[in-house]
């Protein structure tokens, strides 16, 4: 047990050293990403401003939007996949998923490590251009209410990161089938965008839309976390969603094994 | 540069341009679904994009100035540019860190045609202009229900001033794109330039003066770019003189671009040898 333990971290170890050559890149990206969200918060406070007689749109006051997109840019720092899926289906479409199949690792468990060890160096990098942004904004950032609040907020969060792995992790075993996914992935990008709430808080849309989405995985690949820091869900409501978040992931977990299966009767080691 | 050898040099470039188009129809016809995918995905950004303002005009009637059409004609507008420069130079410049990373700028710098010409508009994405369509339909949709009528003159106006923010972008894209001869890997700048493009369609009124805007528009020139044609299409022009701010950037833009290329060619020391 521990020697497998052993193992993996030696592959977190790796993907330290390995995304560390990207720092630059990242510190690129975060600093990128910031600029269309200070548009959108700029954008929200014209119109509210527009709205001078109604200073609660769709139940968030300035401010609480404010702080909604600020807790979205951590919540998405430290969970979004950004290349792991690109790698995932480039390593089964160059025969490299070969050597894997041969050595005792698990090809799961070690994509989850390099994952991990890539949030961990890009969380790190982009600490300087949030904090600075979070700072010029600290007026409309919030700290949770309670100890209970910020404890499952982390607890959603981890989910979140797992979610979206294993999710990614599922879509790049396509290329065990298809030669080109990109164009998978950006489709299934734009559905997380949307209707994961990076564009806007959900709950503004109209009730059944809501409702409807909430039968999806998408609100709990970023929106449930940032509803539960900003005390948007309390009581039932949160336990129940820390549930079916969970149960998502299991989902999400069972189709990643399924696929790799499946996929590896499929497979036919090009170029390996 | 007599007028007879000018006509020639262009005469030349414009055979080797169809040759180009030639080639890239043939590159893209070899794998027709992934084509129609790609296709597919522009449309649904487009739609997510204009999903966005919809759900914020459920919960107000105007944003600064701008009406609900209003803001869909900037989006339409301003996807019309983008997918324009996505035809004509977004993979090239993309590609030019491959070039030097490969060496492979060498082979391109020896060619007897000018080396940004060819580098520039090597490959054509053809696919784009399904999405420029879909792009002038949604213009086309928003101008009726805001019942503009726009005289020949100001059509023809829009369309300069969009080339004017096509050739804006593509300065802006391909001055970054140069940043590769210092810093090998260079496209993850390229793509966050591709950010910038989001600041593009938003409607330039919505921002206060300071800082943000300033820069957006006197360095970054986006609140210029696709807001001018849309402002002179739907009336809303303070005065001319923002047309004249718009070219007058893409001018300096351009400049700048130009003269970053040449220093940047002048430092190029080849990867290969």
């Amino acid at each position: 047990m521990s020697l497998t333990a052993n193992k993996y971290w030696h592959v977190v170890n790796i993907g330290i050293q390995n995304t560390l050559v990207y720092r630059i890149n990242f510190l690129f990206r975060a600093a990128f990403g910031l600029v269309p969200l200070m548009a959108t918060i700029y954008l929200w406070r014209a119109v509210y401003a527009s709205n001078p007689d109604n200073p609660a749109v769709g139940g968030y006051t300035l401010a609480g939007m404010t702080s909604y997109y600020l807790l979205t840019t951590i919540v998405d720092a430290l969970t979004a996949v950004t290349d792991d899926d690109w790698q995932i289906a480039g390593d089964i479409k160059d025969g490299n998923i070969s050597q894997f199949l041969l050595k005792p690792i698990d090809y799961l468990t070690y994509r989850l490590c390099l994952f991990g060890a890539g949030r961990l160096i890009y969380t790190a990098v982009a600490v300087v251009p949030v904090a600075l942004f979070i700072f010029a904004q600290r007026a409309f950032f919030v700290l949770p209410t309670d100890a209970l609040t910020l404890g499952c907020f982390l607890l959603s969060t981890v989910m979140t990161a797992l979610l979206q792995f294993l999710i990614s992790y599922s879509m790049a075993l396509l290329a065990f089938w298809v030669l080109e996914v990109s164009t998978f992935i950006f489709i299934l990008f734009a559905f997380e965008y949307i209707a994961g709430g990076h564009l806007f808080p959900l709950d503004i849309l109209p009730p059944l839309a809501v409702q409807l989405l909430n039968y999806t995985p998408f609100p709990y690949q970023l929106y449930f976390p940032v509803s539960v820091y900003l005390g948007r869900v309390t009581g039932a409501a949160l336990w129940q969603g820390l549930i079916i978040q969970a149960l998502w992931v299991l989902a999400a977990y069972a189709l990643a094994r399924f696929a790799w299966r499946r996929g590896i009767k499929h497979y036919s080691a090009v170029g390996g | 540069m007599n007028p007879d050898s000018l006509r020639s040099t262009l005469k030349r470039h414009l055979s080797i341009y169809l040759a180009l188009w030639r080639n890239s129809v043939v590159r893209e016809m070899g794998f027709k679904a992934n084509f129609l995918l790609w296709i597919v995905v522009e449309m649904l950004w487009f739609a997510l994009q204009l999903s966005f303002f919809l759900v914020i005009y459920q919960h107000t009637e105007r944003i600064a100035t701008w009406s609900k059409w209003e803001v869909v004609l900037l989006i339409g507008a301003s996807h019309f540019i983008q997918q324009l420069f996505s035809a004509f130079f977004l993979s090239n410049c993309v590609q030019l860190s491959e070039h030097v990373r490969t060496g492979r700028l060498d082979f391109l710098l020896l060619l007897p045609v000018n080396t940004r010409f060819v580098i520039s508009l090597r490959v054509v994405d053809l696919g784009a202009f399904v999405n420029v369509a879909s792009a002038l339909a949604v213009m086309v949709y928003a101008a009726r229900e805001l019942h503009l009528v726009p005289a020949p003159l100001e059509v023809l106006g829009f369309l300069l001033l969009c080339g004017a923010g096509l050739l804006t972008h593509y300065s802006l894209m391909f001055l970054l794109a140069s940043v590769s001869f210092w810093t090998v890997r260079a496209q993850g700048i390229v793509w966050g330039y591709y950010n910038l493009f989001t600041i593009a369609r938003l409607p330039e009124a919505a921002f206060r003066p300071g800082l943000f805007k300033a820069v957006f528009t006197f360095a970054v020139p986006m609140l210029l770019v696709s807001n001018v044609p849309v402002k002179l299409l739907a009336g809303k022009l303070g005065s001319p003189g923002e047309m004249l701010l718009l070219v007058g950037m893409t001018a300096a833009c351009a400049l700048v671009s130009e003269w970053g290329w040449r220093q940047s060619v002048r430092r190029y020391t080849s990867a290969s040898s």
